[in-house]
């Protein structure tokens, strides 16, 4: 909310400067956003009037006026702006005036003609962004006279950023309350005294929708002049407040609205039909807002209506057929009080926010109606003339809000805040703020006012206590009490270690956005069970990822672009899938890498990345948890994003737990990528178990190596053939190295040659070289039967 | 006998100046060995009487000795060159790049993560955490969000078609951690949070890390310490720090923190860096905790907030764009 802090300090007599004020509502819970000085530095402008107004016989944009500022005869002064007129009252800087912009003001001359001074605009004086012309002063402003004591300058602008639980600050009356209890100042309430009426003219109110309405005031007030000017003070309050003025009994309505907190409605009572009735509104209905948007209304929107339909959406807007306007003669003026829940989330439901939903849906004070009615009636005949009929009041006085008696209890107080306030403060700052204090054996029972809705129960009061005697006066103490030892399983990876292997192997920790396109999921071939956001903030963020990769691919081709051509990037984060019930969370791990197999440097050549790379890195993560066995790769059975002949499923315990490989080169083409791409995406869970070591007796027998270079069809794939040697070797094989692994010259054709080191060894005697030499054989007889191998030469 | 002395003299001249290992074993060979010179006049001496053959004798064998030492000495001075040039010959270019030496990084997030993590650990707070697609009970009405507040308002929320939602916050860990336990409880819950809103100030994904201590009698004044000495810890800092009154549904009283930020960009200025308060009563009841007898505080902040704080990351998008170049800055 925005004020004037002129006119606040017009409701309560405070001794204290601008910041103190700011630091005291900020450190009270009112915080202040922004403090826009307005009016510094006007000491040398004046109003003045314009006397007479030429074309400037050089320049056609300029025009030279006469003006009237108080000096013993007029000025000259050569102006630019359009509104420049004879008549018009103008600010105007006089020469040695320095402007809050720093335009400092001296006699000039401009194409020939003398310039004693400078009419400004708004935004030259600090006071608005308006510079589409002068600032036009109200006919009656006295010239000559300082422009910043006309206009009660100099003043601010202060935005507060209030809470949702703190409506009765939504009114400067109400935050006023607040100020005089920080502050220890008296309050200066406005005047609110009944108006007579002079006229019998009334309307009939009928209350229909029970607790959701339980107060409405009204009254009419014939023959107004509804074109007649806002006064000064007035208009310039409610703009330091950022409203603009309308007409004068909309200007009234909104300037109560802000002083008392009290949103009010003015319909044109010549457009009214018989009485008003407040009750829900039907599935049929609709009605033609103010602004000329359409609704369609139902049983959750509460109305005012008459005997034709539909007037106003209560709480929240009216409608154009009965507003307001310049030329409205007669007026229906509304002041009453909405329960919060009847008008919560309705404006938002009609795509709006207006400043009576934003204050009915927190909580008005209930007593505020007649005070606001009384306010603007008052104001509006001072302005506007016309007489006013009798106050018109229905209630349901039962379904009027109570404050019930909430229990303040003093070791209770102590205890939340860590710190004993002494009775007397205590119950000085609950008075000061408004509420009534009784004392009792163990501490209070307090009746907050009935414009604080927030104090319900004990908390509520053990914070208004707090943060009027100042959190900082609270002190700053360690938890006592006992301190459990937090341990984490040393069989369970920390997510980190996996991390860092990563990170030392090259790769860079990328986060993605979660959510992804549709179709870029269909790319992938994994938008099966995607779930879809219902209020996404774009198509390209509509779904939650199913699979890290298509984030990373994006971080990929995005770096690429910026002329990183070797990338390697990993991601650790959920992936979501709908489920029976809910969607089921997955958190797993991926990687992708583009580019040579090693960063470019001079100690090794250049190799294209592969397959295996990759399967490297991703063994090193394996090894940190349960091992590298435990793990299975297979050919078969692959998803869609790999290469055929290139990719395998990652199995543990026979179920399937990840992928790795190169991206389909179909799928390389869809992402505009002319380049091989290898990645794994794997669950974070199996890759988190790690057993715990366990110590077993060392071999007290040496080992022996053969080495076995073996040449086979190439479609045998390595397991099988690691697998016939451990059958045939048994448990004295405690090694197997592959370390070639060569196809070409001398090898057969369709044919690979492999040569692998084994490491024999006995636990319970010395092998000997007849032992190791019978292993052999036996193992290539094996090779032969299970892989069709034959020994090399 | 001059003879005898003058071939010595050659042979130590000759010792002296062998260039190589070889040569000098040559001389050794020649002198000293079975059938050299120093060893055939040492078979001579049987054919000389006795009193000749003792100073003849001790002449020799003096002259052996004298021979066997320079050899020594010249092996050793011999070795010792050809070290000292296999030495040189090993020079290799120290300054050359090591092989195969690029290293990756952890993200700046994950790293302020982490330390965050690890600090409240230090001081007895477990780990927790919950799920991302959350329910409304979770993620607004157990923390005094009732339906339709306008509180709710201040989280501009994702939703699914069932009703189910993106949690905007991870104070919903808080209910699922306490509901069934007993305190006293401390946890921490880092994770990703959403909310609809992207601009240069906010991410629809994020952060943040929620804290959660309670037990019997803990207070206000239990939180202005933890956090005090949380946020010093993790700056290295001495800040002025201020606890402003604030409102969360589910915490009261309710504060903001301000840290005094004074760095050479600017001009000391009040940042909020976390939001906390006293864990609100009804929050307790909801989770099945007797909130006469316990009392607890809770309090959340964003990582990115603390990350860009503490490595002077300026804009908040960088975090998410996976800029390689970024990134790099973040490896050590």
């Amino acid at each position: 909310m925005k004020f004037s802090e002129n006119w606040l300090r017009a409701l309560v007599d405070l001794r204290v400067d601008r910041a103190a004020l700011v630091h005291g509502l900020t450190m009270a819970g009112l915080e202040v956003e922004a403090v826009t000085p307005l009016g510094d530095g006007l000491q040398q402008v004046r109003v003045a009037e314009i006397v007479d107004c030429q074309p400037h016989p050089q320049a056609d944009r300029l025009r030279v006026c006469r003006v009237e500022a108080g000096e013993p005869s007029p000025l000259s002064v050569v102006c630019g702006a359009p509104n420049a007129r004879i008549g018009l009252k103008a600010p105007l800087a006089m020469i040695g005036a320095t402007l809050p912009g720093g335009v400092a003001i001296k006699a000039a001359t401009l194409r020939g003609v003398e310039s004693q001074g400078m009419l400004c605009s708004a935004r030259e004086l600090g006071l608005d962004a308006d510079a589409s012309g002068l600032l036009e002063l109200p006919e009656d402003a006295p010239a000559g006279m300082p422009l910043a004591d006309y206009l009660g300058l100099p003043d601010a602008s202060i935005e507060l950023k209030l809470t949702p639980n703190r409506p009765d600050c939504l009114g400067l009356f109400g935050l006023a309350h607040d100020v005089a209890a920080l502050f220890d100042a008296t309050l200066r309430p406005p005047p609110l005294q009944a108006v007579p009426a002079q006229s019998t003219a009334r309307r009939e109110i009928c209350l229909e929708a029970g607790a959701d309405c339980p107060r409405y005031l009204g009254r009419v007030i014939e023959g107004i002049d509804a074109a007649a000017p806002t006064p000064i003070w007035m208009a310039e309050r409610l703009r330091r407040a950022g409203l603009r003025c309308v007409n004068a009994v909309v200007d009234v309505t909104n300037y109560v609205m802000l002083e008392l907190g009290q949103p009010l409605h003015a319909f044109d009572n010549d457009t009214l039909h018989g009485d008003i009735v407040v009750r829900h509104a039907d599935s049929s209905e609709r009605l033609i807002l103010l602004g000329g948007a359409e609704v369609a209304l139902d049983p959750q929107f509460l109305l005012i209506a008459d005997d034709h339909g539909p007037l106003a959406v209560a709480g929240v807007m009216g409608g154009q057929s009965s507003a307001v306007t310049a030329t409205t003669r007669n007026v229906f003026l509304e002041s009453a009080h909405f329960a919060p829940a009847a008008i919560m989330g309705r404006a938002r439901r009609l795509g709006l926010h207006t400043d009576a939903s934003h204050r009915f849906e927190r909580g008005v004070d209930p007593e505020l109606p007649a005070r606001a009615l009384e306010r603007a009636t008052a104001l509006l005949l001072a302005i506007a003339g016309g007489r006013p009929g009798p106050l018109l009041r229905a209630e349901r006085t039962g379904d009027l809000p109570v404050r019930a008696e909430v229990r303040l209890r003093r070791a209770r107080l102590a205890a939340v805040l860590g710190l004993a306030i002494a009775d007397g403060d205590v119950e000085r700052i609950l008075r000061a703020l408004g509420m009534q204090v009784a004392a009792d054996g163990e501490g209070w029972r307090v009746r907050a006012p009935a414009r604080r809705f927030d104090i319900e129960r004990e908390e509520d009061l053990i914070e208004e206590v707090a943060r009027v005697h100042g959190y900082e006066r609270i002190p700053a103490l360690r938890p006592a009490g006992e301190l459990a030892l937090v341990a984490d399983s040393e069989e369970r990876l920390p997510v980190n270690a996996l991390r860092e292997q990563l990170a030392a192997r090259g790769y860079h920790e990328a986060i993605s956005l979660a959510f992804v396109a549709a179709g870029q999921l269909e790319t992938w071939q994994a938008a099966e069970g995607a779930v879809a956001l219902s209020n996404p903030l774009s198509a390209d963020l509509a779904v939650m990822r199913t699979t890290l990769l298509p984030g990373l691919a994006q971080a990929l081709i995005a770096n690429g672009n910026r002329q990183q051509t070797r990338v390697r990037l990993f991601e650790v984060g959920r992936c979501f899938c709908a489920g029976t019930d809910a969607p089921v969370e997955t958190e797993r791990l991926a990687a992708i890498a583009v580019g040579a197999a090693d960063a470019e440097q001079w100690g090794a050549p250049a190799r294209v990345l592969d397959f295996h790379d990759l399967k490297g890195d991703l063994e090193s993560l394996l090894a940190l948890g349960r091992g590298v066995g435990e793990f299975r790769f297979d050919a078969e059975g692959l998803a869609g994003w790999l290469h055929p002949g290139r990719g395998a499923r990652i199995l543990c315990g026979g179920r399937t737990v990840g992928a790795i490989g190169a991206l389909h080169p179909r799928l390389l083409k869809e992402l505009g990528l002319d380049i091989d791409v290898y990645g794994f995406e794997i669950e974070l869970e199996p890759l988190r178990v790690r057993p715990l070591p366990r110590a077993g007796e060392l071999p007290r027998f040496p080992g022996l190596r053969r080495d076995l270079a073996v040449e086979m069809p190439q479609d045998v794939p390595w397991a099988a053939v690691a697998a016939s040697v451990r059958r045939a070797m048994g448990t004295r094989l405690v090694e197997m190295r592959l370390f070639d692994l060569y196809s070409g010259q001398g090898v057969t054709a369709g044919h690979k040659s492999l040569a692998m080191g084994l490491i024999l060894q006995d636990r319970s005697r010395t092998l000997t070289d007849e032992d190791a030499d019978q292993s052999v054989r036996e193992t290539v007889a094996a090779l032969q039967r299970d892989c069709g191998a034959r020994l090399r030469g | 006998m001059d003879a005898f002395n003058t071939r010595i003299e050659q042979a130590q001249a000759e010792i002296a100046a062998a260039a190589s290992l070889e040569i000098l074993e040559a001389l050794r060979v020649a002198l000293l060995g079975k059938s050299g010179f120093v060893t055939a006049e040492l078979k001579a001496l049987g054919a000389l009487a006795a009193e000749a053959r003792k100073a003849r004798g001790a002449e020799v064998n003096r002259a052996r000795d004298a021979l066997a030492a320079a050899i020594a000495a010249r092996r050793a001075a011999l070795e010792d060159a050809a070290f000292a040039a296999r030495l040189a010959a090993e020079r290799t270019d120290v300054t050359l790049p090591g092989r195969r030496g690029e290293r990756g990084g952890l993200h700046p997030v994950t790293r302020t993560l982490e330390r965050i993590a690890d600090l409240f650990a230090r001081l007895g707070y477990a780990r927790a955490d919950g799920p991302e697609i959350e329910d409304d009970w979770h993620n607004f009405e157990a923390l005094n969000f009732p339906p339709q507040h306008p509180a709710r308002a201040m989280h501009d929320t994702f939703y699914f078609g069932d009703g189910r939602l993106l949690r905007t916050h991870t104070s919903p860990v808080q209910v699922r951690a306490m509901s069934g336990r007993r305190p006293p409880i401390r946890l921490i819950a880092p994770g990703r949070v959403y909310r609809s809103d992207s601009d240069q100030t906010h991410s629809p994904m994020f952060h943040q890390i929620e804290g959660l201590c309670v037990g019997e009698g803990i207070g206000f004044a239990d939180l202005k310490g933890t956090l005090d000495a949380f946020v010093r810890a993790f700056f290295e800092r001495d800040f002025e720090m201020r606890f402003r009154p604030s409102y969360f549904p589910f915490t009261e009283p309710s504060a903001e923190v301000d840290i005094r930020w004074d760095d050479d960009s600017a001009a000391p200025r009040w940042l909020e860096v976390l939001g906390c308060g006293m864990v609100h009563p009804k929050v307790l009841e909801n989770c099945g905790i007797d909130a006469e007898r316990y009392t607890g505080f809770a309090f959340g902040l964003g990582v990115e907030r603390f990350a860009m704080l503490r490595y002077g990351v300026g804009d908040l998008r960088a975090f998410f764009e996976n800029d390689l170049r970024f990134l790099r800055q973040f490896a050590s």
